[in-house]
Formats: structure tokens, C-alpha cells, sequence
């Protein structure tokens, strides 16, 4: 299995039910080096559930889940993210209390095992201040890095998230709706960040805006009812009448 | 705003939070004046001091990491009990003695950590009632060992470093018990101004988050409550050090829930609050005490409901908002 090489992030035959509800069937998923791939679907096709799969959130009925060739379906998430597979919350998931700085150098600790070290003062441990620094500065929140996060613009707690899932220093990305609740000609910018992450990451991110993901995405991976429709090219999705039928069809955003 | 901020700016300012102010200076001053001025209180100060101890123990998970507890007296009985036993059976040097008192409760702490960072929300205030609970029965049935509810008998204290006698006025019982609560709210202070303490704020703040930034957070609990549990300890060894008793008291619900009720009044997570809550509650039930029980009972109820209703961030953290307003 040579190609398996390519391979950053598999998941194979993949299962979840939440009672009756099967909410992954089958699903089967591979992620390249570098890769720039969408998932979509209509709301509740299980793309959420999927990454939270993916990222030890929860546990899977069935299945198999290899991170560069490693079996990591029984690892616990902080583990995950330590071997290099990060992801954000479709749902602001961040420290209210902390401000930008605090909240990515602590990422940034964890990352390096220097966060328990309570002997140390936290102004001592200047290379992780700088990291920090240098991650707010690529989202643009280099102004707003000692505010506190609860008082900062919706927008720019959506890259907060990223900046946080970044500052791990992941080799997998996984982004559920980074772009969730920001006004159009702001989610534009912020998948231009997105894109112009470092090429050695591979992403895979939800997004329900065609555009965006027709413009951003080199492939597409359709999740509908749980399972996997089709996955293939922008173009290839954009003209398939399936796609059409359960997706586009139905009208979203 | 528009502005840039550079990050040697941004570095400047996390320096900043931790820098000691001319308030924190002035207090620990002022916690000498009773030395001066009231030397009648010393044995009062003492036992504030030693309370402030255990207040600030407790401050350092519910405050910062954000673990609600009603069994800390578990940890400060252990370290008094400790603290006297060893005295009764014929070792009575003080500063080793407790020292060993604050290791034992630190290590009981740690093995409790284990249970304690399995469960969350109601789960986790009847698991830290239960053991409070478990212990004083515990403590109760070890008559033997412990003098069950006559409490323990023939405690003797040396002299600290073989020199400096406790005496009957407690001069030298002040000076221990300060200079200890000194000793640990320096370590304590670092430990919250360092990179774990700003752990221990991100579980407080978001526990779902940690895990996805890769933080081991279990361990991170497990350090800081027994850090937590050998400060409780080392105050409960202070207590029977100083006051040559040991009772079950020291192992009670009430001592668990007054800490707490303290650590609320003062404001949690400032080290501070839990002094001032510490101070302002034993300075009051030792007046209205005094002139009527029931008064004091009315009083603190009262209180209590004034600060949680009108100030959410505890006296200090309203006096903290007042100062931040007028610069
Ligand atoms: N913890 C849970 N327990 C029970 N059902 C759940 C749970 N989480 C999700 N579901 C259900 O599973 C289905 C898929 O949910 P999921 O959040 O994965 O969808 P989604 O594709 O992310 O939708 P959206 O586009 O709205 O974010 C939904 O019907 C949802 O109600
Ligand atoms: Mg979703």
C-alpha cells in the first residue's frame, strides 16, 4: 500500500447511532497531505457527529479511525491533539475570562508540557509568549491580544478558535463552520486565512456557503443522512444531479 | 486600538498582572499591627491567620480551577490530627512536625484526586460531603488514636528552633502562624500568576475546551488539590500546634461550609478575597458572638446574601472595581 503514504487522516466504516438514529453509516473518509477538503450536507446530516469522531469527542459504534498510519480510535481527544489532529467548534468553544494571549499561549504550553510548571512565572516563559504572539498576528487579533475574550466581536472569536486549534501545531485540521455567524463579506476573510495556512496541514472544513466552498475547496465530501452521497471534485459536485437534489436543491444560507 | 500592539507591550502586560502592588505591601504591613496595637487579639490573629490559610487552600481549586468542595475540613483535621498525634507520642518539634502534617494531607489529597476528577457539578459536592463525612465518623471510632469526641490530650509543643517558647499572650504563636501564611501565599501566589495557574483558569473557564487544545486537565487537577489538600493540612497542624487541641471539630461539616462561606464574602480566585473574607467573618462572629449568638448568625446570613446579590465578585472584587474605576 504505497498511496497509503499520502494518507494523513483515514477513517474507515465508521458507525455512530444515538439510540435509533443512525447518525454515521459507513463512512469511510481519507484525508491527503495538504489537503484543502469541504464536507457538506444539509443541517443534521452528521457532519458535526463526524468530527467529533474523529477527534475522540465521541466514541464510535464501529470502526477505525488512523492518524499518519497510527490506529488512534481508542485514544482519548488531548491525546489526538498531541499526535497532531486539532479542530474548532461550530459553537464558540473558548475561555470567556482569558484574553487572546492567555487563552493560545496556554494551547501553546500544553503543546510543549511546560503548563504545569507552577514554580515558573507565566511572563518567564517568553518563547511560547512569542508563538502566541506570532498566531494572533496571522489572524489578525494582534490588537485585541489583551482583551479579554468575551468582549471581543463574534467575528473575531471565530478566529480565536482557529487560533487556538493552531497553536497545538496540527498536522490535521478539522474546522466545523469556522465561518458560522459571520456576515458574508467576513467569512470571505476568513477563509482566505484558512487558505493561506501552511501547505504541510491538511484541512478539512464544513461550510454551508457554496461559494466558499466551490472557491476554497479542492475536493468535496457530500454527507447526507449520515453517509457519504458522493465524494469528488468541485465540479464534478457542482453538476451532479443528486447533489442538486438533496443539497442545493433544498436551499441553504 | 488601531494601534499595534507590540509584543514586547504584550509580554510588559502579563508581567504586569503579577506584580506586587502598593496595596499587597501595605496589608502585609498591616498584618504586624496586632504585634503593636492589639496584643490582647494575638490569639485571635493567629486564628485568622490560620483560617486564611486554610481559606486560601481552598481558594486554589474553587477560585482558580473551579472544583466546588464541602469536605476540605477533611484535609485540615488531617493535618491537625497528624500535627498532635505525632506531638502526644513524644515528638513535639514544630516546624517538622508540620511540615510532615501538610506532606500527609497532601499525599491523602492526591490519592482522593483520583475520585474527585471522575465526577463533575452535584456528583462532585456529595463526593467531597461523603469524605469530609467518612473522615470525622472515622476520626470518631479511632478513639484510641484520636480521643474520639474527648478530642486529643497532652499535646506539647517545643519551642520553634529550640528557642522561641509559645507563650501564654501567643506572641509567638502570631509570628508562627503569619509567617507561615506568608510562606505559602508567596507559593501560592507563583503558583497562580505561572503558566498552571492559567491552566487551572482554562478549566475553570472552559473544561470542554481543554482537552482539544491538548491539555492534560485531569493531571492538572490532580496537582493543584493535593498542593491544595497539604495547604489545608499545614493550617490544621498550625491549629493544633498553636492551640495544643485537637478536636473532631476540626474534621466538620461547619468548618467545610464556613471556609467556603469566607472564600464567598472576600471574593474567590484572588487569594486576597480569601483573606478579607476570612478576617471580616472571624472579626464579626468574634463581636456579635460576644454579645449574643443569634446575632451572629443573623448577621453573616445577612451578609452573605448582601455580597452574593449586589457584589457577584465578593467585597475585594468590588473594592478591585471601585480603584480600577477611579484611575
Ligand atoms: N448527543 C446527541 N444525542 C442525540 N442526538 C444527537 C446528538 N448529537 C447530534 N444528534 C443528532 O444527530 C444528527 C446529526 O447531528 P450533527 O450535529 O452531526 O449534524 P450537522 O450535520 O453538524 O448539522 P448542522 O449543519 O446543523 O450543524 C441530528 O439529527 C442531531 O439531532
Ligand atoms: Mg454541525
Amino acid at each position: 500500500m504505497m498511496a497509503d503514504e499520502d494518507i494523513v487522516l483515514r477513517a474507515e466504516a465508521l458507525r455512530k447511532n444515538f439510540g435509533k438514529l443512525e447518525v454515521t453509516r459507513d463512512v469511510a473518509i481519507s484525508l491527503p497531505r495538504g489537503a484543502r477538503h469541504a464536507l457538506i450536507g444539509p443541517n443534521g446530516a452528521g457532519k458535526t457527529t463526524l468530527i467529533n469522531l474523529l477527534t475522540g469527542q465521541l466514541k464510535p459504534d464501529a470502526g477505525r479511525i488512523e492518524l499518519e498510519g497510527g490506529d488512534i480510535t481508542g485514544l482519548a481527544p488531548a491525546h489526538r491533539v498531541r499526535r497532531g489532529l486539532s479542530r474548532t467548534f461550530q459553537i464558540n468553544t473558548l475561555f470567556p475570562d482569558l484574553t487572546p494571549i492567555e487563552a493560545v499561549a496556554l494551547a501553546v504550553m500544553e503543546r510543549e508540557r511546560t503548563a504545569g510548571q507552577f514554580w515558573k512565572r507565566l511572563a518567564a516563559h517568553g518563547d511560547a509568549i512569542e508563538e502566541s504572539f506570532t498566531i494572533l498576528g496571522q489572524l489578525g487579533l494582534a490588537d485585541v491580544a489583551t482583551r479579554t475574550t468575551r468582549t471581543l466581536p463574534y467575528g473575531q472569536q471565530r478566529l480565536l478558535e482557529i487560533a487556538l486549534a493552531l497553536a497545538t501545531r496540527p498536522r490535521v485540521l478539522l474546522l466545523d463552520e469556522p465561518a458560522a455567524g459571520v456576515p458574508k463579506d467576513e467569512s470571505a476573510a476568513l477563509f482566505s486565512v484558512i487558505a493561506g495556512l501552511p501547505s504541510d496541514i491538511s484541512v478539512l472544513f464544513i461550510e454551508h456557503d457554496m461559494d466558499i466552498v466551490f472557491k476554497f475547496a479542492s475536493r468535496i465530501i457530500v454527507l447526507v443522512g449520515g453517509g457519504v452521497l458522493l465524494e469528488a471534485d468541485p465540479e464534478t459536485v457542482r453538476s451532479d444531479p443528486r447533489v442538486r437534489e438533496v443539497y442545493l436543491g433544498h436551499g441553504h444560507g | 486600538m488601531t494601534d499595534s500592539i507590540a509584543p514586547i507591550e504584550s509580554r510588559d502586560w502579563l508581567r504586569r498582572r503579577s506584580r506586587w502592588s502598593p496595596f499587597e505591601i501595605l496589608f502585609w504591613l498591616a498584618a504586624l499591627l496586632p504585634f503593636i496595637l492589639f496584643p490582647t487579639y494575638l490569639p485571635l490573629a493567629s486564628q485568622i491567620a490560620i483560617a486564611a490559610l486554610f481559606a486560601i487552600s481552598v481558594d486554589l481549586i474553587l477560585g482558580y480551577a473551579g472544583i466546588v468542595t464541602l469536605g476540605h475540613a477533611m484535609f485540615f483535621g488531617l493535618g491537625a490530627y497528624f500535627a498532635g498525634i505525632i506531638s502526644v507520642r513524644g515528638w513535639g518539634e514544630p516546624v517538622s512536625g508540620l511540615l510532615m502534617a501538610g506532606l500527609f494531607a497532601g499525599i491523602i489529597g492526591y490519592i482522593v484526586s483520583f475520585l474527585i476528577t471522575r465526577v463533575q457539578h452535584l456528583a462532585l459536592l456529595m463526593v467531597t460531603l461523603g469524605l469530609g463525612l467518612l473522615t470525622y465518623e472515622l476520626a470518631n471510632a479511632l478513639h484510641d488514636l484520636t480521643g474520639g469526641t474527648d478530642g486529643l490530650r497532652g499535646i506539647r509543643t517545643w519551642p520553634i528552633f529550640g528557642q522561641f517558647k509559645f507563650d501564654l499572650w501567643g506572641y509567638t504563636g502570631y509570628a508562627y502562624t503569619l509567617a507561615l501564611l506568608f510562606l505559602c501565599f508567596l507559593l501560592s501566589r507563583r503558583l497562580v500568576n505561572s503558566s498552571f495557574g492559567l491552566a487551572l483558569r482554562g478549566i475553570r473557564e472552559n473544561v470542554k475546551r481543554m482537552p482539544a487544545i491538548g491539555a492534560d486537565h485531569k493531571g492538572h487537577l490532580r496537582l493543584v488539590y493535593a498542593i491544595s489538600a497539604a495547604i489545608a493540612g499545614l493550617a490544621g497542624g498550625l491549629m493544633a500546634q498553636t492551640t495544643n487541641t485537637v478536636a473532631l471539630d476540626s474534621l466538620s461539616f461547619e468548618r467545610s461550609a464556613d471556609v467556603v462561606v469566607m472564600l464567598i464574602l472576600g471574593g474567590t480566585g484572588r487569594l486576597y478575597g480569601a483573606i478579607l473574607g476570612t478576617i471580616i467573618f472571624l472579626v464579626a462572629r468574634d463581636q456579635l458572638a460576644g454579645i449574643n449568638p443569634q446575632y451572629w448568625y443573623f448577621g453573616i446570613g445577612l451578609l452573605l446574601m448582601v455580597v452574593v446579590l449586589f457584589m457577584p465578585t465578593g467585597i475585594l472584587g468590588f473594592l478591585a472595581r471601585i480603584v480600577d474605576r477611579r484611575k
